[in-house]
């Protein structure tokens, strides 16, 4: 008789699922590239409305060294950034307690709903004008276009989140004697926090959009107003260095944000 | 002493949840509650624990009436209801916010250790198995040391061996507690009624009303193989069927 090893038949090994999203990203914008190289090396399009990649990485390198339109690339990234995250702030310190208002009060509702249903669907550079009226072309007007724009996102997201909370656990929170607003606090706040990370992430990208808009005037830096100072002489490598450059910050911003989900919100999606 | 008088319930669309109930339940014991669906044993139950109002009549715990959510009451859901955001302590003491935070965690430890789960303290719910996470519930019950618990079918969505376990384990920790808490039991399950309960009241629908009460004298722990046992069981089949009900109702 022969004694045979003791094992256990392996259970099947499950393969990770593979996501070739990542991958089909990177072929598409190395095909848009290759595009773009392919149009400015065979003259599809004239330099002055499609200069070619290597004279946008030089317009790259000059603001970033020499500057461009008064400043550096560090600084005019700098003061855009301050605009959007202050506002962000702005908007988050009123949205978030205004979407919680709406969506627990009845007179709460009634009163800011309308308001941001009227502020919801506005163009940026309808209310530039008036915002200028009102407070001047310094730099709070320039922080307050953005933040309008940032919060209906923002309120609308934690409405929705609030909503969300699950009424059992509403309830089992009540049962252990939790007030009113230990109830809004620690279930509803929590519950809604992923959905106001989404607004956020909205609002970001609502925020960088109006950054142009809002570095219209009388702006001395700022990625809006190297853009547009670039577009007055037709500086176009240096337009699209201006709009690359923001499209990496808003990438750069959203990656942040997914990191704090996963790192400070880990219940999301596995409860 | 759980003491109910005259409670009736009609909800705004017309359903006579419950109608002119009265129970008393003696400190320490444990009552199932037992009937068809819709029956209104879970507005019965969601009355005590002050979730919602009554359309008439009065609960009391020790002659005072209650008028709401209460923590001489605690309350285990058929789900756990966990918050995902809140570790294992930090869900049990949830209902003592009251407290300082030493005593609130210190409680919360205690109560950890009573179902057996003090490994678990740091643990997020979703690291828990399902019978973990009822147990955490049971402790987030007993936490503030209630006069009453409620368990509303606190077992159903279990598997029958850790529905078993959890029993076995239920009755353990009422007997460890310090002071033992009268239990009301709102199961399906009629084994477990009879594994558990004192006394089980047999509730009939149209309107939810008591048409039955059974005394269970086994000695515990019960098992189904147990004399007697079987006896309650089929008892308690006869009650829950109409006809044989309302035999037994007509010749009592």
């Amino acid at each position: 008789m022969v004694d045979l090893p003791l094992t256990e038949t392996p259970a099947p090994r499950r393969r990770p699922a593979l996501s070739w999203a990542p991958y089909v990203g990177l072929v598409t914008i190395g095909g848009l590239l290759l595009l773009w190289t392919l149009a400015s090396a065979f003259g599809w399009a004239s330099p002055v409305f499609l200069p070619s990649p290597g004279r946008v990485w030089d317009a790259f390198l000059r603001v970033a060294t020499e500057g461009y339109a008064n400043a550096t690339l560090a600084e005019h990234i700098a003061a855009s950034l301050w605009r959007v995250f202050a506002a962000l702030i702005a908007a988050m310190v009123v949205g978030v307690p205004a979407g919680l208002l709406i969506a627990t009060s009845r007179v709460g509702r009634g009163i800011l709903d309308p308001l941001i249903e009227f502020i919801r669907p506005l163009p940026p550079l309808a209310y530039l004008p008036l915002i200028i009226i009102w407070f001047g072309i310094g730099e709070p007007s320039k922080v307050l276009v953005i933040a309008i724009a940032m919060l209906a996102p923002i309120v609308i997201s934690t409405v929705s989140g609030v909503r969300a909370a699950s009424d059992s656990q509403i309830q089992a929170a009540r049962t252990f004697g939790a007030s009113r607003w230990q109830v809004i606090r620690e279930v509803m706040v929590p519950a809604a926090l992923p959905s106001i990370l989404t607004g956020i992430r909205i609002a970001l990208g609502a925020g960088w959009t109006t950054l142009v808009a809002a570095e219209l005037v009388a702006a001395t830096r700022g990625l809006g107003y190297m853009i547009q100072s670039a577009a007055q002489f037709l500086v176009t490598d240096m337009v699209i260095a201006g709009i690359l450059v923001i499209s990496a910050l808003a990438t750069i911003s959203e990656l942040g944000l997914r990191y704090i989900e996963r790192r400070y919100l880990p219940w999301i999606g596995k409860s | 002493m759980l003491s109910i008088e005259n409670l009736s319930k009609v909800y705004q669309n017309g359903t006579h949840a419950v109608g002119g109930l009265d129970l008393s339940v003696e400190p320490g014991a444990i009552v199932a509650i037992v009937g068809a669906s819709g029956c209104g044993k879970s507005s019965l139950l969601r009355i005590i624990a002050g979730l919602e109002l009554a359309s008439s009549g009065v609960v009391k715990i020790d002659g005072i009436p209650l008028d709401g959510p209460h923590d001489r009451i605690g309350v285990v859901f058929q789900e756990p209801r966990l918050l995902p955001w809140l570790t294992v302590k930090q869900n049990v003491g949830f209902g003592l916010a009251h407290l300082p935070r030493e005593e609130r965690l210190y409680r919360a430890e205690l109560a950890l250790l009573l179902v057996g789960l003090s490994n678990k303290a740091n643990a997020w719910p979703r690291e828990l198995s399902g019978g973990q996470a009822q147990r955490v519930a049971i402790a987030r019950a007993l936490v503030s040391r209630p006069d009453v618990l409620l368990l509303d079918e606190p077992f159903s969505a279990l598997d029958a061996f850790t529905r078993a376990d959890l029993q076995r384990h239920l009755l353990e920790i009422w007997r460890g507690s310090e002071s033992q808490p009268t239990m009301i039991v709102v199961t399906h399950d009629l084994d477990e009624a009879v594994a558990l309960a004192d006394r089980i009241i047999v509730m009939r629908p149209d309107p939810g009303r008591i048409i039955a009460e059974l005394p269970v004298n086994l000695a515990r722990p019960r098992h189904r193989a147990q004399p007697g046992f079987d006896a309650v069981r089929h008892r308690l089949v006869a009650l829950l069927d109409r006809r044989s009900a309302d035999a037994a109702l007509r010749s009592a």
